[in-house]
């Protein structure tokens, strides 16, 4: 952070000379995004039965009791096992490769509108420790925050290919998924 | 009708009437400026006088923001299925479409979330921040500053074409919906437009990207807040962080006053309302990259960070929003694009697959963008399969269905043959997102014209035995 405090020639975009400097806050800001490491993670902790009664009142009425699903909401519990099978259940538990994954995508969109957002941390961590649990995750007592999140291992972590994925293109050019092998064979 | 089943059409008038909402509460300029005049009312209280003497005329505020001829009534429909159900998804009327651009008002749109934000430029901005140099953050005063391109470029759900938007079509014409044609509801989340706005790589330089960061993450100042990774080399290459759309500012819907424009790639990167970009060292494994928009195999294994749209191409005209009135002349029209670069040819057959003959390309063709491609036709009357093949700069070219599954692993998916439709939306998730089969049309001798690919896939076990499905090789 010593560079912010160069002065405005610093702050600005070089020969256009716009643009400031973010603000402490601006550059953590509490609703930004999680990646897998965690390391964005807000201060806070949940457990699942923490999450009970959260669940019950703000996100059961679309996602079933027990995270079953109502349609046309996605079920968030079940299916692990299933993804090789002729109905595979994809869910928070079943797919995604990363607890924290679950983290952001509650603390970012759900509940949806015309709701209103305002789950803290606190209820976040026990939300995604209840969903964890349901699936047979983690424990019912495990406590969830910035350390324990991200060491929880998903049954899908390995489920996706390429890993990790393409961050730079092919020589030709191209990127996944490399239509030049979908050419037809020469007529 | 069981509950479920009663649920499901609750729902879907539901989001019919969304839908209608949301379009109905834009405000059209003239709304605006005017709001003391009563539309329809002779004019007088700005000295603006009434133009004509019929009732028909428009008052002259009418004209000051344009409206299309009352004789004109295609529009976007909402999407089908949950795909419609739990977000605001409008579908571009590909049937009517001319030329190369896509009105803005036709303009698909994919929001993940029931809400379309109304955000006042003056208080939205733009930070960079992450790993540079210099974090910074623009006003969109101070954008518009900045040396500016315009490009023309589509935009492509990923899920656009999918197997399963056939599914729910068939379900949600049986709950009643009677605006669904294939061409719009099955192909209409592809659309395109003339871009302005500063070239991404222009702002990241200035904010001195470090040398340990190889991703970006956007997010949306949208409710559903939108966010998505994408790769640094993309970023420096052509993504354009757009505020102009076809000759004026952005839709309200399409990301007023700031998104991404990622050129070539599927839809899901070109983050609206962007207010936020963080440079990192790895993709962020967030929802829209994990748990949706990817693309799951039999073998249970998931392909995911999709990014390069195929070779793609349709014929628009006729299609089966279509009637052909007789035999006779009719002129074979229809899009082609590719993610990838310049569509350099296009190939028609009119005999099911037998013959192939060169269309004709609009001039200039751009890079990324629909090419417009347009053959004469003399029909015979007879029935018979047309259907379009597109091969780009590369010589790559557009796939079979056949080969769209190998590329897949897939046997057509099998897990959406002979399932329960009641199973479906627990699968739903499931799209296949490589979508750039050929698409053939059948057209009757009663001059009506249908779907010759996705009836014969959906109702059969396992591979078809239809010779469209292997792209009308007869
Ligand atoms: C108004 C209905 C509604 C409510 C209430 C709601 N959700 Fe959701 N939820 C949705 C919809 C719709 C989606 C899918 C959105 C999409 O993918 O576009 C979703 C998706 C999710 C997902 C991602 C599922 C996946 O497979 O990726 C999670 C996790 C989730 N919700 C958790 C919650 C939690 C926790 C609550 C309570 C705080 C909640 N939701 C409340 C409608 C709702």
């Amino acid at each position: 952070m010593v560079l912010l405090a160069c002065g405005t020639a610093m702050a600005q975009l070089p020969i256009y000379n716009v643009g400031r400097a973010p603000t402490e806050a601006e550059l953590h800001p509490s609703d930004g995004v999680v990646g897998s490491d965690g390391k964005e993670l807000p201060p806070g902790r949940g457990t699942a039965k923490e999450g009970e009664t959260i669940y019950a009142a703000k996100c059961a009425a679309c996602h079933g009791k027990n995270g079953e699903g109502i349609y046309p909401w996605p079920r968030l519990v079940g299916g692990i096992g299933t993804l090789n099978t002729p109905i595979p259940v994809q869910t928070v538990g079943s797919y995604s490769p990363y607890a924290t994954t679950i983290w952001d995508y509650i603390q970012r969109a759900m509940p949806p509108f015309p709701l209103e957002k305002n789950l803290t941390p606190d209820n976040i961590y026990a939300l995604t420790a209840l969903l964890l649990y349901w699936n047979g995750i983690i424990k019912e007592i495990d406590v969830m925050d910035k350390n324990s999140l991200p060491e929880v291992q998903m049954p899908n972590r390995h489920g996706f290919y390429p890993d990790p994925p393409q961050s730079t293109p092919n020589k030709d050019g191209t990127w996944q998924p490399y239509w030049n092998q979908a050419k037809p064979a020469a007529k | 009708m069981n509950s479920k089943m009663s649920d499901r059409r609750g729902f879907l008038k539901g989001t019919a009437a969304m839908a209608g909402l949301a379009v109905g509460a834009i405000p059209f300029a003239n709304g605006n400026a005017l709001a003391s005049v009563t539309p329809g009312e002779p004019n007088t209280s700005m000295g603006v006088t009434k133009l004509g003497v019929t009732p028909d005329e428009p008052n002259i505020q009418d004209l000051l923001y344009g409206g299309r001829s009352r004789y004109e009534t295609t529009v976007r429909i909402p999407s089908v299925g949950w795909n419609g159900a739990t977000g605001l998804r409008n579908l571009t009327p590909l049937q009517d479409s001319i030329g190369v651009i896509t009105p803005s008002s036709y303009h698909y749109l994919v929001q993940h979330d029931m809400h379309i934000t109304n955000i006042d430029p003056r208080q939205h901005t733009l930070m960079i921040y992450g790993m540079v140099d210099r974090p910074l953050v623009f006003t969109m005063e101070e954008l518009k500053r900045l040396p500016s391109v315009s490009r023309i470029h589509f935009l492509e759900c990923t899920g656009n074409s999918g197997l399963m938007h056939y599914k729910s079509m068939l379900h949600d014409q049986k709950l009643g919906r009677a605006d669904l044609t294939v061409i719009q509801a099955m192909h209409g989340r592809v659309s395109t437009s003339e871009w302005t706005g500063v070239p991404l790589s222009l702002l990241l330089k200035g904010a001195g990207v470090q040398k340990q960061a190889s991703w970006l993450v956007a997010e949306g100042a949208d409710l559903c807040r939108h966010a998505k990774s994408f790769p640094l080399a993309k970023a420096m290459d052509d993504v354009i962080v757009a505020y102009g759309q076809n000759g004026e500012a952005l839709r309200r819907e399409q990301g007023y006053p700031l998104r991404l424009v990622v050129p070539g790639w599927q839809g899901v990167n070109n983050v609206k309302y962007v207010k936020r970009i963080k440079l990192v060292d790895k993709p962020y494994y967030l929802g829209r990259e994990t748990s949706s928009y990817t693309n799951l195999k039999p073998n249970g294994k998931a392909s995911w960070y999709e990014s390069q749209v195929g070779p793609k191409s349709l014929i628009t005209y006729p299609s089966d929003a279509h009637h052909l009135p007789e035999r006779g002349l009719y002129e074979i029209s229809g899009l082609a694009w590719s993610g990838r670069g310049a569509i350099s040819r296009v190939e028609v057959s009119t005999d099911g697959g037998r013959t192939w003959k060169d269309a004709q390309l609009q001039q200039p063709v751009f890079r990324k963008a629909f090419t417009r491609f347009r053959l004469g036709w003399n029909w015979s009357g007879a029935e018979t399969v047309i259907m379009s093949r597109c091969t780009n700069e590369y010589g790559d070219i557009q796939p079979t269905m056949l080969e769209l599954a190998k590329l897949w692993g897939d046997q057509v998916t099998p897990h959406y043959t002979g399932e329960e439709i009641e199973h479906w939306w627990e699968t739903a998730a499931i799209m296949e997102f490589l979508n750039n089969p050929i698409l053939p049309w059948r057209v009757k001798p009663d001059g009506s014209v249908q779907d010759a690919l996705y009836n014969t896939l959906y109702n059969t076990n396992g591979p078809s035995k239809n010779s469209y499905y292997s792209g009308g090789k007869i």
